[in-house]
């Protein structure tokens, strides 16, 4: 779970983190204001096979791409990608041709998140 | 065959300090199976030359946050650095929450500096499984030292003594009882006491309950453990941590380092055959029926455990299981 740009709004992220946990999950939480750069690095040291960014300052059109674009570079393609926080409606078919697999808006049941992890991590 | 090439592949990549190789690596040996332990193996020849340090303490103490700024002063001497941050598992989820990294983010663009969260996957003792083997992963790849952070412990999670050559026990003020409390365990296994947060009260008090332990147990030419002061918040302290553990890296290389690098090969060496003969004997009586039998056995009240592991004993070796003998 990681928390890009400016925003301190870190409860969303901590939710979906226990949930992911409490579901038998290894969940590594980044905390708070990390660059892509940042972000991109701990999806390689830790090797994970999920990576979730929770965002609410509005940067996500100049985050995201960045995170993304990082990751491609370091050869990290095969991590499942996917996003929470206040996404507008409009902005979500160009994130998900980035390659972001789902994004999540307020409200979501954590349940969605789970399953969503669940069915479409793939065993590497 | 091509599981070895590819094992193989991956070797050569972490002995280059390749980063996804040494994040992928990792990955197999926590996974454990016997195809994946190759890579370790495979590694094993190359390790040796890193100086492991290891840092425990109970929960809550700044142990990441100490973590951080010792690294920091690592990389001013320009040494590179290994981190394996160990958090508790869920007994019942199996899940885990890993929030050490939190501490460390500053260091996670650094090319010399390599962070991995690992889980306790509930082993007992404070520490993985597969910590020992990120450890020699690390160590291969080229690292000068490796830090070990251990879940937040008590007073037997003591498994560190088993991988690190200087283990640091950080305690904060305040923890005044829990210093009483726990006088065995991790208490009994500092080469250096720190007392982090020092700039709040009774900092000093801390530091005369640690002294008047230790002096409990003095033994004449002996490493006598230091005892720091630590603001982890600010850096303050660090340097001086860093002095005794390099002190302490000096005292070993006058006799002691050897002694204690066979100590831990062995202790490794002991629950390696442990495990493999364990699981070897277990797969057997599981598929025989014979472990069903003897439950069923020791459920009527017909034989204790003990006794149906000494008939076993006898059966499998032809010699008495009575340990008297």
């Amino acid at each position: 779970m990681a928390k890009p740009g400016l925003d301190s709004h870190d409860r969303g992220a901590k939710v979906v983190a226990r949930a992911l946990r409490d579901a038998g999950m290894e969940v590594i939480y980044t905390g708070l204001r990390q660059t892509p750069e940042q972000i991109a690095e701990t999806v390689l040291q830790e090797d994970v096979d999920v990576l979730g960014i929770s965002i609410l300052s509005g940067a996500h059109l100049t985050l995201f791409p960045k995170i993304v674009g990082l990751m491609k570079q370091k050869g990290l393609d095969d991590v499942l990608v996917f996003a929470g926080g206040i996404i507008p409606e409009e902005d979500i078919p160009h994130l998900k041709r980035l390659g972001i697999k789902e994004i999540f808006g307020p409200g979501t049941p954590t349940e969605t998140v789970v399953n969503f992890v669940k069915d479409n991590v793939q065993s590497r | 065959m091509k599981q070895l090439a590819a094992a193989h592949q991956l070797v050569t990549a972490v002995l280059k300090g390749d980063r996804r190789a040494i994040a992928r690596a990792i990955t197999l040996a926590e996974n454990g199976t016997r195809e994946t332990r190759k890579t370790v193996s495979l590694l094993y020849p190359h390790t040796g030359k890193a100086q492991i340090i290891g840092i425990t303490g109970p929960g809550g103490v700044g142990k990441s946050t100490l973590v951080e700024k010792l690294v920091k002063e690592l990389r001013k001497r320009g040494k590179t650095v290994g981190v394996v941050a160990v958090d508790p598992t869920s007994p019942f989820s199996g899940g885990a929450f890993l929030g050490d990294r939190i501490r460390m983010q500053d260091l996670s663009t650094d090319a010399g500096v390599f962070i991995r969260s690992m889980a306790t996957r509930n082993n007992p003792g404070g520490l993985a499984r597969a910590t020992k083997d990120a450890v020699h992963i690390l160590d291969a790849s080229g690292k000068d030292v490796i830090i070990v952070e251990t879940a937040g412990a008590g007073q037997s999670e003591v498994d560190v003594i088993k991988i690190a050559q200087t283990i640091i026990v950080i305690l904060a003020p305040g923890f005044g009882d829990e210093i009483q409390a726990i006088k065995a365990g991790i208490m009994e296994i500092g080469d250096i006491f720190v007392v982090n947060k020092a700039d709040r009260e009774n900092a000093d008090r801390a530091v005369i309950d640690i002294q008047a332990m230790l002096e409990l147990s003095n033994d004449e030419g002996k490493w006598r453990p230091a005892i720091i002061k630590t603001t982890a918040t600010t850096g303050e302290g660090t340097a001086q941590l860093l002095k005794e553990i390099e002190k302490h890296k000096d005292h070993l290389a006058k006799g002691e380092a050897e002694l204690r690098q066979k100590n831990i090969v062995e202790t490794e060496l002991t629950e390696a055959i442990k495990q493999k003969f364990t699981e070897h004997l277990m797969g057997e009586l599981r598929k025989s029926g014979r472990m069903e039998e003897l439950v069923s056995r020791v459920l009527a009240r017909d034989i204790d455990p003990v006794g149906a592991a000494e008939e076993l004993f006898t059966e499998q070796t032809g010699k008495s299981g009575s340990k008297a003998e």
